[in-house]
């Protein structure tokens, strides 16, 4: 017993004498912001739109990667210092500024204290006013598509859908129903209405979230409306 | 005086003993390392060395490396707690299967320049020697192009002068196009040097070398085509993608390749076709090790070896096997509805009649009957037996008033209404949901499970071989490159002689030909045979019909036989026995779809899946190494 106290009297010596602080201060400055074009925020899916931060001068370079929230925002804790934003070919679903040879453009971003930093982006589309209500044992949502790529580089609307979801993770991966156009078949891009029956919810819930998605022929990633509550 | 003089003598001896030059004294061989020369000098030395590695190369599934790595893509559901992971996520990371062992090659590397340096050997010896070790590297080099597109060419051993400037040790990515026709040429280069041998299994053969040779240029070739249908795919120095106008060529090196394994030229290979039943003689051509004329190079075991795989003891059925675990593999019904019927048609398998009505069956078996002889081949069917002894697979007692009545372990009883005394009312092979080890879609696997006895026991385990090429593959291959050459009828022809093998009479015509079919045909005969991705990946079908979405029931049923087919997530097939005793059906089957509970995830194939991550460390070493597209 009196062995055993001893032990632990050790221990307890060693674990206070090691409570020194570390080597480096945690970071502290925060950089937070939206993807946004002309100021308005661009939807996104949960943990599909990736941007990277590199720092030069430590060694190995290798990305700072996260990924934009559902609602277009970002946010990461870093030390000060300089560093310089990508968002890498092929993510999103808007257009990035590229290099002459065809690799994303770097924006640079200097770190002294926190800081709120909008990044200006310019998607294929846009969705306005979109509009979402309970009608009966449905949810219809009503929306309009602007183009705002019409140059060279347009691309067409793949089709578009209204995703419903019990949490407000909501997208194609996370839905309790779905109801998808496609591009072919919108006669009006200035008023198109999708409409999607409610199951079923197991547990009941006496609400939904909806938002609606618009693919763009040839990309991945879709662009989304807010997240809208609908209570049943 | 005589004692003085004996020292002195032997005081003299001493030194004049410890007279050598110190270089020479303290040089001494070590007798646990054998110098270059030493390992080279003889041919079973150098047979040990090569075995290495041969177990060094990598298989996407293997009995070795995990029953998991056959669980994949919707074609089963994992009957394992905690393995649910595989049908609740909603992607795939962009870092699975990827692969960058260039430690492998380098020992690779210094054992061709090593064997060539030796003087020891016989020339036909070495020859071999080098033609494996190359055949090796060469293969290796094709997984690698398969999951990361092009990589570093490197075919010497490479040595670092600590100049501090490592840059010269730095090399960039190949085009994809430049590692396949490294795979090919090589194979071209040394098929010579490799025996003719159709007994010849474990080792490198001419056959081998071809059949890779042939694998390598049809992908090549399907991702020039079909390449050009996800522009989003690329890079610009085309590490990854290959134009559309080399697709040609490289179909015309796969039907070449594959006539000449076909021709027999280099070696007697032909379908497996020993046995009369024919889902019999499928399974059988994965397990049986005597005089197979169907496979072309295999990973090999032996028993009592320390070289066997535990496959079996994974997946062996429950009820009756040798451990208490098994069934991890379920066979989806998107896998199983897609065997064709015997018409050569496409059908859901029939659970209800056209207004709705569910049929009944007095045998588990015969809602089955008239399909692809491979389908009982690859797949344990309820009413089907394994080992002689029938597999216990249902899923509980549908009352007249549609109420089922079913129990929450394996072979539970409960009493139904109108009776006394409890019966069984679910299998002891389950399903039960949730329940790991049962047969949660209905059905278990029989591909690559042991019927031997001992071989699902952790203690003795399994000696069946995993065949890397086939024979089949081959005569698919050589199918597959005629139809996109434009030769519709070579293709069926070649195609319906693996056909015949499953039973069917009714032999494809030129007309029947379509991307279509080659697509399907691939899935069923080689299915659990870790084929699937890298097929879905090189026809750029894997963002298509892995594309994130739920499966409906009605997905389900419809466009069987169709290449786009949606296949997300692993649905089942549950047999039921109908308990109503007023009425004529009382004692029959009948069938229910259902997606296992377990089930919550939809697999979702990025752009940025089709080439697996470079890791950031290798980039930051190597800064000439170039990002995968879409990641």
């Amino acid at each position: 017993m009196k062995s055993y106290i001893n032990y632990i009297a050790l221990l307890l010596t060693i674990a206070t004498a090691s409570c020194k602080k570390d080597n480096y201060d945690p970071p502290t400055s925060k950089l937070t912001g939206r993807v946004v074009y002309k100021g308005e925020a661009i939807g996104t899916e949960y943990d599909q739109v990736r941007f990277e931060l590199y720092q030069d001068g430590f060694g190995k370079t290798g990305p700072i990667g996260a990924t934009f929230a559902p609602d277009g925002s970002y946010s990461m804790l870093l030390f000060n210092g300089n560093y310089k934003f990508i968002i890498p070919n092929g993510q999103g679903p808007f257009k990035w500024k590229q290099t002459a040879a065809g690799a994303p453009d770097t924006m640079l971003i200097t770190m002294q204290g926190n800081q709120q930093l909008d990044i200006d982006v310019t998607p294929y589309y846009m969705i306005r006013n979109p509009q979402m209500n309970k009608s009966g044992g449905n949810i219809s949502g009503t929306f309009k598509i602007e183009k705002i790529i019409s140059d060279a580089s347009a691309r067409d609307v793949e089709s578009v859908s209204l995703y419903i979801n019990k949490t407000t993770f909501v997208s194609g991966a996370n839905n309790v129903a779905v109801k998808t156009v496609n591009g072919n078949d919108i006669t009006d891009p200035n008023n198109v209405n999708l409409s999607v029956a409610v199951p079923t919810l197991t547990p009941a819930q006496g609400y939904v979230y909806a938002r609606i998605g618009l693919k763009i022929a040839g990309m991945e990633d879709r662009i989304f409306s807010p997240v809208v509550k609908i209570d049943l | 005086m005589k004692k003085i003089s004996l020292f002195i003598f032997s005081t003299a001896l001493l030194l004049a003993a410890g007279c050598k030059k110190d270089s020479e004294f303290l040089d001494v061989q070590p007798t646990s390392i054998l110098t270059n020369e030493q390992a080279f000098s003889d041919p079973a030395q150098v047979l040990s060395i090569l075995a290495d590695l041969y177990n060094r190369q990598l298989d996407f599934s293997g009995l070795d490396n995990g029953w998991s790595s056959f669980a994949d893509f919707s074609e089963s559901f994992p009957s394992e707690n905690g393995s649910a992971g595989i049908v609740q996520r909603n992607e795939w990371g962009f870092n699975e299967w990827g692969t960058w062992d260039y430690g492998y090659i380098r020992d690779l590397n210094l054992f061709i320049e090593r064997a060539t340096a030796a003087k020891a050997l016989f020339d036909v010896d070495k020859a071999r020697f080098l033609a494996e070790a190359r055949f090796l590297r060469a293969n290796y080099y094709f997984e690698m192009v398969k999951r990361m597109g092009g990589v570093p060419l490197i075919t010497q051993s490479l040595l670092y002068d600590f100049s501090g400037d490592p840059t010269y040790l730095q090399y960039p990515r190949a085009k994809e196009s430049e590692v396949y026709d490294f795979v090919i040429s090589e194979a071209e280069a040394i098929k010579n040097d490799l025996p003719v041998n159709a007994n010849e299994k474990s080792r490198a053969t001419k056959a081998a070398a071809l059949a890779m040779e042939c694998r390598a240029a049809l992908y090549a070739g399907s991702i020039a085509k079909y390449g050009a249908t996800t522009p989003q795919v690329t890079l610009s120095g085309l590490e990854v993608s290959i134009p559309a106008s080399m697709a040609s060529g490289y179909y015309n090196k796969a039907l070449n390749a594959a006539k000449e394994i076909i021709s027999g030229s280099a070696g007697t290979y032909a379908l497996y076709n020993k046995k009369p039943d024919l889902s019999e003689n499928f399974a059988s051509i994965f397990l049986d090790k005597s005089n197979n004329a169907e496979s072309i190079w295999v990973e090999d075991f032996k028993l009592k070896s320390g070289r066997v795989n535990g496959f079996t003891v994974s997946t062996q059925p429950r009820y009756g096997a040798e451990e208490e675990e098994g069934g991890r593999i379920n066979p989806s019904l998107n896998l199983v509805e897609s065997f064709e019927k015997l018409d050569n048609s496409f059908a859901p398998i029939p659970t209800s009649d056209g207004a709705g009505n569910p049929l009944y069956y007095t045998n588990l078996l015969d809602i089955f009957a008239g399909r692809d002889a491979r389908l009982g081949g690859t797949v344990i069917l309820p009413g089907s037996a394994f080992k002689g002894r029938l597999v216990d697979i249902w899923a509980g007692y549908q009352l007249a008033n549609g109420t089922i009545v079913t129990g929450d372990d394996r072979g539970a009883q409960k009493i139904l209404p109108g009776q006394s005394s409890s019966v069984q009312v679910v299998g002891f092979d389950g399903p039960v949901s949730n329940k790991e080890f049962t047969a949660q879609t209905g059905f278990y696997l029989r591909k690559y499970v042991d019927p031997t006895p001992g071989a699902g026991s952790r203690g003795t385990n399994s000696e069946i071989p995993f065949i890397r090429y086939r024979f089949a593959e081959v005569l698919l291959n050589a199918a597959e490159a005629a139809f996109e050459l434009g030769q519709p009828g070579i293709a069926a022809g070649y195609m319906n002689q693996v056909r015949t093998r499953a039973g069917f009479t009714i032999p494809l015509t030129a007309a029947d030909m379509s991307f279509d079919r080659i697509v399907h045909e691939r899935r069923v005969e080689l299915a659990f045979e870790g084929h699937i991705l890298y097929d879905m990946k090189r026809w750029r079908l894997a963002h298509v019909v892995w594309d994130g979405n739920k499966m409906t029931v009605a997905d389900l049923l419809s466009n069987i036989g169709t290449a786009a087919k949606r296949s997300t997530q692993p649905y089942g097939l549950l047999p039921y026995k109908y308990y109503d005793p007023a009425s004529a059906n009382n004692g029959k089957w009948l069938y229910k779809v259902s997606l296992p509970a377990l089930v919550t995830g939809a697999n979702r194939f990025r752009l940025g899946n089709y080439y697996s991550w470079i890791d950031d460390n290798v980039r930051a070493n190597n800064p000439k190494i170039v990002k995968q597209p879409n990641q």
